[in-house]
């Protein structure tokens, strides 16, 4: 009774729900995808054996124990900041300024080392230190959130520029403090004294000379405490309500306002914290590439988590991996710093590509057989 | 803090003569064939500097024979925590000793030298060797104003063929009668500011009546910053320009404006076939060798190192096809005079600050840029430039040079 037109070869239909092990299948694909994808690119510009070449990878992120711990560092660190704008983003509050967030928090903390480093005792100064990067995040947070709050801007564009704004009062720092007049940078604070550093001297020898086993300590709370906070409070209901219609949230007699203040308050927190252990944890200084771009690439760990804590540790630490491991093959096969990043964007983009075999299946026409991709 | 850090730095100059007497002890030698050497560059072989410091590591490489595995190499580490990672990943690699090339990076190799004790960490530009109390830790520079002041002198018999010839117009002379000259310089510190002083008194010791205007990019390489910075000077009337920064960006500028030019790190004949002058350069070469050789010896490294055209450390790079008549000669005699001693770059007669001459550095009212310490020779005769350090210190504006701005 329909004469209906030719039914194309291929269509594109939404998922409703797709099982774990599906998703699974999807990415474990698109990484293998982007791996023989690399190794194409790789045997181009070098001409020597991919194999060799993930071995390095390998190397580079693992290679020795020195090597795991900064990638154990570094993953801690992204995970972090992947927890601190998640809360926004559930809320669909696009907070973009987790860097400048970062980056102030770390400003704080540098300010309370320097100043009084050596001065107060060490509780007082890691209390003071943890309490003032916390509350200029928090400061940093709330102000695109007020406004967003009271007259509806676009949060995207003001969390965008206060980045900037960030990132010009870091450099305005790094010359008010700088080691070396002229020099342009801090330096490492309190060198000799090692006063405000996150020392693991006192714990027991098991993790060897280095580690970060504190920092890893305080995110992996972090993480337990933001799947409680998100999944079996009031107060993560509300932000899941929020996120899908303030209408709703509204007639559900939710008060929009109060969830976004508090909610960015407790991201831009977050982030801040973040900051202090960056800067009081691993890198001793502050400098316009302290937060090195992590604000950015952690919305991208957040959002193919979707939202779920205990993925972000998964994909936070598998791009530090890619990172970490593709400079050692830039050093190895002597090839400029740039290759890595290339290697790195290849395999974002297959990951990120398959968000859409997650999201949607193709439906191919022959037969009327259903094959997914 | 201000009264912390002269004690600082002058604990730093006692140090440093002690250092050599006192000998740093000695470590075990090592076998040429277990040598692994490692350096960290803040760029690639994109830029001059970068490209300076790889030629010299390649002239090591040869001179004491290491295979290319025994080179490792990390390029773009930038002046933050990356290049503490960088050198406790080169330390765990097995390097015997690590190169550290940017002045930001020093900081960084100060903690891992720390915590690695049993490998050298060298550090070029830096000042802080001496008073970390590390005997693993070094500094090393070249007398770079050497050749810049000879690079002085071959701007200074150009322009003097190019007055007597009447060339210079109304605009290149300011209102006492003086030819104006440009530099263009990366940012308004020590490195820089004796840089061009020892440039201006090159050229100075051939023309008497010559006037500079400094201009600051705020940034190393930047090649559209140094284009335009030498149109703003060129258009300002200098009749020569100079210049301290990484691209060959003012010397674009001078080709096209039929300017005179003075490089640096590299020659830039391609560039200004018709108007460069000639560059001066580091040759780091003769160090790398002598520390990697002095790790292979089992000997200590000087803990300030700072070598010029004696230890061919410095020259400067082929002359332009238009340099003035007699440069070559001009040139040989002044590096024999150099290379004797008996001509000293920042000879206090031949500059003065506010009129004045100076016969000391080490007054309260300059502790702001030589915190205390003497840098005058006890004759009072010159600036001792890099003796005390090895990293310049000179950070007097003498009469005749003009900063139009300043930027750190």
């Amino acid at each position: 009774m329909h004469s209906r037109e030719k039914e194309p070869f291929v269509r594109i239909k939404r998922r409703d729900n797709i099982p774990l092990m599906q998703c699974i299948f999807i990415w474990a694909a698109a990484i293998a995808l982007s791996l023989v994808v690399c190794a194409l690119f790789i045997f181009a510009v070098t001409h020597s054996n991919p194999g060799a070449v993930y071995r390095s990878l390998v190397d580079g992120a693992i290679g020795t124990g020195r090597r795991t711990w900064n990638t154990v560092r570094d993953t801690s660190i992204l995970l972090a900041t992947a927890l601190a704008i998640t809360p926004a983003f559930k809320m669909r509050f696009w907070n973009i300024g987790a860097e400048g967030q970062i980056l102030v928090g770390g400003i704080a903390t540098a300010a309370v080392m320097r100043y009084w480093g050596g001065n107060v005792p060490t509780f007082v100064l890691f209390a003071a230190m943890v309490i003032v990067s916390i509350l200029a995040g928090l400061i940093w947070g709330l102000i695109p959130a007020f406004f967003k709050a009271h007259w509806n801007t676009n949060e995207t564009l003001f969390t965008l520029m206060m980045n900037y704004i960030a990132i010009q009062l870091t450099a305005f720092f790094s010359i008010v403090w700088e080691a070396k007049k002229g020099s342009g940078t801090i330096g490492t604070i309190n060198q000799k004294t090692q006063a405000g550093w996150i020392s693991t001297s006192f714990l027991p020898d098991v993790f060897g000379k280095f580690n970060y086993s504190i920092n890893v300590i305080i995110v992996l709370a972090i993480t337990i405490f933001m799947y409680i906070y998100l999944k079996y409070t009031k107060h993560g209901y509300e932000i899941s309500v929020v996120g899908q219609s303030e209408n709703t949230a509204r007639y559900a007699g939710i008060h929009v306002k109060t969830v976004i203040l508090r909610t960015m308050a407790l991201s831009g927190a977050i982030c801040g914290f973040t900051g202090f252990l960056l800067v009081s944890g691993s890198s001793h200084t502050i400098s316009t590439s302290t937060a090195g771009g992590r604000g950015f690439t952690a919305i991208t760990v957040s959002w193919l988590s979707k939202f779920n804590p205990f993925v972000m540790i998964l994909i936070s630490f598998f791009l530090v991996f890619m990172g970490n491991g593709s400079t050692q093959i830039a050093s190895e096969f002597q090839l400029n710093e740039s290759a890595s990043e290339v290697i790195t964007g290849i395999i974002l983009f297959f990951i990120l590509g398959s968000e859409f075999f997650i999201n949607y299946k193709l439906v191919f026409r022959k037969g009327g057989k259903e094959e997914t991709a | 803090m201000n009264v912390l850090k002269n004690a600082a730095v002058v604990a730093a100059a006692a140090l440093i003569t002690a250092g050599a007497a006192m000998g740093v002890c000695a470590a075990e030698p090592v076998a040429v064939e277990d040598l692994k050497v490692g350096v960290i560059y803040v760029g690639d072989e994109n830029e001059g500097y970068t490209l300076s410091h790889m030629t010299g590591i390649d002239a090591m490489q040869v001179a004491l024979g290491l295979s290319d595995d025994q080179v490792i190499e990390k390029f773009n580490i930038p002046e933050d925590e990356s290049c503490y990672d960088a050198a406790v990943d080169l330390a765990e690699q097995g390097c015997q000793i690590i190169f550290g090339t940017s002045f930001g990076h020093e900081d960084y190799l100060i903690q891992a030298a720390s915590e690695y004790p049993d490998v050298e960490f060298s550090h070029a530009t830096g000042y802080q060797a001496a008073t970390s109390e590390l005997e693993n830790m070094h500094n090393y520079f070249t007398s770079i104003y050497e050749a810049r002041y000879v690079s002085g002198v071959v701007a200074g018999l150009k322009l003097a063929e190019q007055i007597e010839a009447g060339v210079p117009t109304d605009a290149n002379y300011d209102a006492d009668g003086n030819l104006k000259i440009g530099y263009v310089g990366a940012f308004s510190y020590q490195e820089v500011i004796s840089g061009f002083t020892s440039f201006f008194l090159g050229i100075r010791s051939v023309v008497p009546n010559v006037v500079m205007e400094v201009k600051y990019t705020g940034s190393w390489a930047d090649q559209a910053l140094e284009k335009e910075t030498a149109e703003a000077l060129i258009a300002d009337g200098c009749f020569l320009i100079g210049q301290h920064a990484d691209t060959t960006g003012a010397a674009a500028a001078c080709e096209a404006a039929g300017v005179w030019h003075v490089g640096y790190n590299v020659g830039m004949l391609d560039v200004a076939p018709n108007y460069d002058l000639t560059s001066s350069t580091n040759s780091w070469g003769p160090y790398y060798t002598y520390a990697v050789q002095s790790v292979v010896n089992g000997e200590p490294i000087d803990t300030d190192w700072c070598k010029g055209h004696t230890e061919d450390a410095v020259f400067i790079t082929e002359l332009g096809q238009n340099v003035a008549d007699g440069t070559e000669e001009k040139v040989d005699e002044t590096w024999a005079a150099i290379d004797d001693g008996s001509l000293k770059v920042f000879d206090t007669s031949t500059w003065t600050v506010g009129g004045e001459t100076i016969t000391t550095t080490a007054t309260d009212d300059l502790a702001d840029l030589y915190f205390g310490v003497e840098h005058i020779s006890e004759d009072g005769s010159y600036f001792m430039e890099s003796e005390v350090g090895s990293a310049p210190a000179f950070a007097f504006i003498i009469d005749g040079i003009t900063e139009l701005n300043q930027l750190y």
